[in-house]
């Protein structure tokens, strides 16, 4: 075997590892959307598909169970929508701050924060919830219990605020310095150079941002169980208790006789989940993409 | 494609070369016993082993809560020796068993009385089952309604994977279901904070976690509808069936017991065994 020859085979070896590596993930996904419809599919057959659409959720019944998923996709929504309210500007301001006025020193000390506050264990945050937060909705609002979807928008804000904030900075520092130079040239302040100039261009690398933060946030699931109060109720009242889907999977999963129509719904859940998690991630990519901010 | 399909088996070749042979094999045999279910009696079930396997070293037990379903699962599927359950195995469970081939054995080995807790402000001090169903079910909502001040009351209840509120479901809602609007909790712990919390609100645990909770919360008596008056939830009043919501505790085992685990129930029932029931707050059925 010649030593061209040698290089050439190393060569193709390593790029099947490569490949191989790099396929797993595609792979991974692919299983689990598959996996989760083996687990769901009977329900499909044995009650029907309209169960699901079903105004109540009691899974545990004598009368009769009944599987609606509205109150608990409406329960996902209305958290994760206040969350966003609150998330939102707050990030989006932090973001033009670190990117745009910072002096670098600043920059240094605010982004490590920033990242800490990404990395606190969602049950940790879930305990701060349930002692500091929800006696102070509680008190705030005059309510008999401070378990409602607030709180818990209150603690996902928490944990959304550092994803958007570094996706938006990083859509912020793209925008090519040529624009901000001419505005500037053109007479326009410092201000006015950021919010009529920078923040229109980087306005789609933010977009993105945030509906990343909103597949973050409607995935959640430890810190918004403790919180939430878990009733199933459609409402769409941020002082009521709700109870959302991942909680619903949390709490029940461990329970639920193995192949049940109930662990069925319980799959169906996930599904409906994972779809919306995985169209927002989908959306974003393809925004980024098409503005060049992908990294 | 091809060429994605031939890399992953090559990398499901890498990685079974990778793994290891387990560890060498110890020189004493040691009994391992692995006991699941019920997260009621985890603190019951964790006493009795501190004690077992302090006079038999060579045994080594495995502990693990999650709950009755998750216990009588596991022994459905052979993947623990005994099942602790605070409830009866349902209809369906059994025809799995019998699908798998396990013949699930009952054991009552203590007795537990759950207790409804409130507010210590509160001044309410009894409900009859009645009373509590029409609580439960969200058909009285104010305080006023059954003797007590005009507040709004605030249901609480365990989520409905626990076997408490499916023991509770039964005897005390009269299979009916719960309001949508109680709140549900992941564990009692959480129950009794949130009780500690609210001047309005009300809470099922077991008997153990409420004598626990005293200074925090008040526990009230019960009055079943063929009782003159409401009994306070003891001791006494559970192992002498006064006390209307009270139930019994279970294992489980897969046919009769193997060795070990038959030294393991019958510590629990000897009266050393009993006496720990008893310290971890239960009621001893022996």
């Amino acid at each position: 075997m010649s030593r061209s020859r040698k290089l050439h085979i190393t060569d193709k070896l390593m790029r099947l590892l490569l490949v191989s590596a790099a396929s797993t993930s595609v792979l991974i996904v692919c299983l689990i959307f598959l996996f989760l419809f083996k687990e769901a599919g009977p329900f499909a057959l044995q009650p029907g598909l309209e169960k699901l659409f079903d105004s109540q959720w009691i899974p545990v019944s004598f009368q009769e169970e009944h599987f609606g998923v509205g109150p608990l996709l409406s329960g996902s929504a209305l958290v994760t929508a206040l969350a966003m309210l609150v998330t939102v500007p707050i990030s989006v301001l932090v973001a033009i701050y670190i990117a745009e006025i910072a002096h670098p020193t600043e920059r240094e000390f605010l982004k490590p924060f920033i990242e800490i506050l990404a990395s606190i264990p969602s049950v940790v945050l879930g305990f701060f919830g349930l002692l500091v937060v929800a006696p102070l909705i509680k008190a705030l609002f005059g309510l008999t219990t401070g378990l409602t979807a607030l709180t818990g928008a209150l603690l996902l804000s928490l944990m959304a605020i550092p994803t958007i904030i570094s996706l938006s900075e990083d859509a912020l520092v793209s925008v090519p310095y040529a624009l901000k130079n001419a505005s500037l040239a053109l007479g326009a302040s410092h201000l006015q150079t950021i919010f009529r100039v920078t923040l229109p261009a980087a306005l789609p690398g933010i977009v993105a941002a945030v509906m990343l933060g909103i597949g973050r946030v409607i995935g959640e699931t430890m810190a918004v169980l403790m919180v939430t109060g878990n009733s199933a109720i459609l409402t769409f009242s941020p002082l009521a208790s709700v109870r959302t889907m991942t909680a619903t999977i949390a709490a029940e999963m461990g329970e639920v006789p193995f192949g049940s129509v109930h662990y069925q719904a319980l799959f169906w859940i996930g599904i409906i989940l994972l779809g919306i998690t995985f169209a927002l991630n989908i959306v974003a990519q393809r925004v980024l993409k098409k503005y060049g901010m992908m990294k | 494609m091809k060429k994605v399909a031939l890399a992953l088996g090559l990398l499901l070749a890498t990685a079974l070369t990778g793994c290891d042979s387990g560890p060498s094999q110890q020189s004493t045999p040691v009994q391992s016993l692995s006991i699941k279910g019920s997260d009621t009696m985890v603190h019951l079930v964790s006493s009795w082993t501190e004690e077992f396997m302090k006079s038999h070293p060579d045994v080594d037990i495995s502990v693990t809560g999650g709950g009755s379903g998750t216990g009588i699962a596991a022994l459905i599927n052979g993947t623990t020796d005994i099942c602790a359950a605070s409830r009866d195995m349902k209809e369906k469970e059994r025809k799995q068993a019998e699908g798998n081939k396990v013949s699930p054995v009952e054991l009552s080995v203590a007795r537990d009385g759950i207790a409804l807790i409130v507010h210590p402000e509160n001044p309410v001090t009894s409900l009859t089952i009645d009373q509590l169903r029409l609580i439960y079910t969200g058909k009285v909502t104010n305080w006023k309604e059954v003797g007590g001040s005009d507040t709004p009351i605030l249901l609480l209840s365990r989520e409905s994977s626990s076997g408490t509120f499916v023991f509770f479901q039964e005897h005390v809602l009269n299979k009916e279901d719960f309001s949508p609007s109680a709140r549900l909790l992941p564990g009692t712990s959480a129950l009794v904070q949130a009780v500690a919390a609210d001047r309005g609100a009300i809470a099922y645990v077991g008997l153990g976690f409420a004598a626990e909770a005293q200074g925090k919360a008040k526990t009230l008596g019960v009055q079943a509808s063929d009782q003159p008056s409401p009994v306070i939830p003891s001791e006494e009043t559970v192992r002498s069936g006064a006390y209307a919501v009270s139930r019994p505790l279970f294992f489980y085992t897969n046919g009769t017991p193997n060795e070990t685990a038959k030294q393991f129930i019958d510590f629990c029932l000897s009266p050393a065994g009993q006496k720990i029931v008893r310290e971890t707050g239960y009621v001893p059925v022996s």
